[in-house]
């Protein structure tokens, strides 16, 4: 008896890129409005990126209805750490949230593919990276999502500090002013709606800073 | 209400047709002190007096909030009470998850009555011994309620529980038929003076109470003490007539540190002091 395959998957995968970068007082969190299934379009203004707590933004692609039921479950989450700490999560404690989550799934795991972003318990910029199934780590600049492999040798190119082999230990942020890291970002952006299909229609951008949250978009290529 | 053979287990009648664990219960509520709450058509109001046992603890967090639209008020035994609030946020975090909008107040007091009700049936348990000033906004307006032991709930205009809480009640009985209407700095206010009233002459100072407000586009939080302070100065220095001037908005911000040690509420014994029950008349029948 051939082995059967699975006429149906429980996972699709809606497109999209995510982007964030750790900078010394501020974090950049950005990704692009598109939601896509197969070759076509769903909608051209879909919001990947969602806020958990005050300091810590989470922006997702893959698949979008697992990546709102983990929001979802954050948010919840977050509710009850509230109501107990009175206060509200750091972005570190968030960041160790959304790992065990993740792999409180590990054997029917979250199709979301999570950049998480947001300012430490010291006011700095910092940014985590995430498979799907929670292995995270504390970098300085991240991205996930369709566009990725377009992007990250671009980011790598611009913001990599010297082999962390080499002592001292660099800190996990960029020099670049907030002003250089948007820019830095849209530049990103366009480039990677050039040649990946799934990746356009319009920029999100979100920088938290000692000031608050401040948004804004940017018009990309719509085909 | 004296000792009697019907009163040991939750689930014994007493001829007469009463449960005396449920009364003493609420008995355990009347010893605690004192809790207010008023409500106008937009705004609920909850304020609770905070006596510390000693000079060397703090006093214990009386007023819950339980979710953006919603908050209690509780009297009697503090740690029900506080048992009893992680119930009502765990409930409403659900009903958002699922609905994705927030639990109506009136169905939120059917589930904590259900709940208490529960404790009156079971031999192995015991009634809840605490009573509980909800207070909340939702799609039918502003709403307060009591829960008590027994497992009933009733809707209020305004309402007061706990020690010397008759003074307030006659205040608030005086006043009830404007606080529909009233603004909500005035309904502060009269939560303040209903508060004063169950000190009995003692100076009303923003150390010894915590008032909280939820009102049509104000979350719920408690007001910080600094705030209170100036609503209790703007209308005791004018002799308590004019409406103080609107206080800003304080941001959320808990009134009170943790408990320390047994509440005080715990204490007392039940069969001197407190208000005495009239022999045949059921508590639970008002």
């Amino acid at each position: 008896m051939t082995k059967q395959a699975a006429n149906w998957s429980p996972y699709d995968n809606n497109g999209g890129s995510c982007v964030a970068i750790a900078g010394i007082d501020y974090c950049v969190i950005a990704a692009d409005t598109r939601m896509s299934t197969g070759y076509s379009i769903l909608t051209r203004e879909y919001s990947k990126i969602c806020k958990l707590a005050d300091k810590s933004l989470m922006a997702s692609s893959g698949f979008q209805a697992d990546v709102k039921a983990l929001q979802k479950l954050l948010a919840a989450r977050h509710l009850i750490y509230q109501h107990q700490h009175n206060k509200q999560m750091s972005c570190p404690a968030m960041a160790q949230l959304l790992s065990n989550t993740l792999y409180y799934k590990r054997f029917f795991p979250y199709y979301s593919f999570n950049v998480l972003g947001g300012l430490d318990t010291e006011g700095k910029g910092c940014v985590y990276t995430y498979d799907a199934v929670g292995s995270y780590e504390r970098v300085g600049y991240g991205c996930q999502g369709s566009g990725s492999t377009l992007i990250m040798p671009f980011l790598d190119n611009q913001l990599k500090s010297p082999s962390p082999l080499l002592l001292p230990a660099q800190d996990a942020v960029t020099p670049l002013s907030e002003a250089e890291a948007v820019d830095l970002v849209k530049t990103c952006f366009a480039s990677a709606t050039e040649r990946d299909i799934y990746t356009g229609d319009k920029l999100e951008i979100v920088v938290l800073n000692a000031d608050g949250i401040r948004r804004e978009y940017m018009e990309l290529r719509r085909d | 209400m004296f000792r009697n053979q019907y009163d040991t287990d939750v689930t014994t009648w007493s001829p007469a047709g009463r449960l005396f664990q449920v009364e003493y219960a609420m008995e355990a509520v009347k010893q605690g002190s004192a809790a207010i709450g008023l409500r106008s058509k937009t705004h609920v109001v909850l304020g609770c007096v905070n006596k510390a046992n000693s000079e060397l603890t703090s006093h214990q967090k009386k007023i819950f909030k339980v979710d953006d639209h919603i908050g209690v008020a509780i009297a009697g035994l503090t740690a029900d009470g506080r048992v009893l609030s992680r119930y009502m946020r765990s409930e409403c975090i659900n009903y958002g998850f699922t609905y994705e909008s927030p639990l109506p107040v009136g169905r939120l007091v059917v589930q904590l009555a259900d709940k208490a009700q529960v404790c009156t049936q079971r031999s192995w348990k015991r009634p809840y011994g605490v009573g509980l000033l909800v207070g909340g906004l939702d799609e039918s307006g502003a709403h307060l309620y009591y829960n008590c032991p027994s497992g009933n709930y009733f809707e209020y205009q305004a309402f007061a529980i706990g020690s010397r809480s008759q003074a307030a009640k006659t205040y608030l009985e005086r006043r009830f038929n404007s606080f529909m209407d009233s603004s909500r700095d005035d309904l502060i206010k009269d939560a303040l003076l209903a508060i004063r009233e169950t000190l009995q002459g003692e100076t009303l100072k923003s150390s010894i109470c915590t008032v909280a407000v939820v009102g049509a586009g104000e979350a719920f939080h408690v007001l910080d003490n600094e705030t209170v302070q100036k609503l209790i100065d703007a209308f005791e220095i004018a002799g308590g007539e004019e409406a103080p001037a609107a206080a800003p908005d304080a941001a959320a911000e808990e009134g009170g540190a943790a408990d320390q040690g047994a509440a005080a509420d715990q204490g007392a014994a039940a069969a001197d002091q407190g208000a005495a029950t009239e022999e045949g008349v059921a508590p639970m029948d008002i």
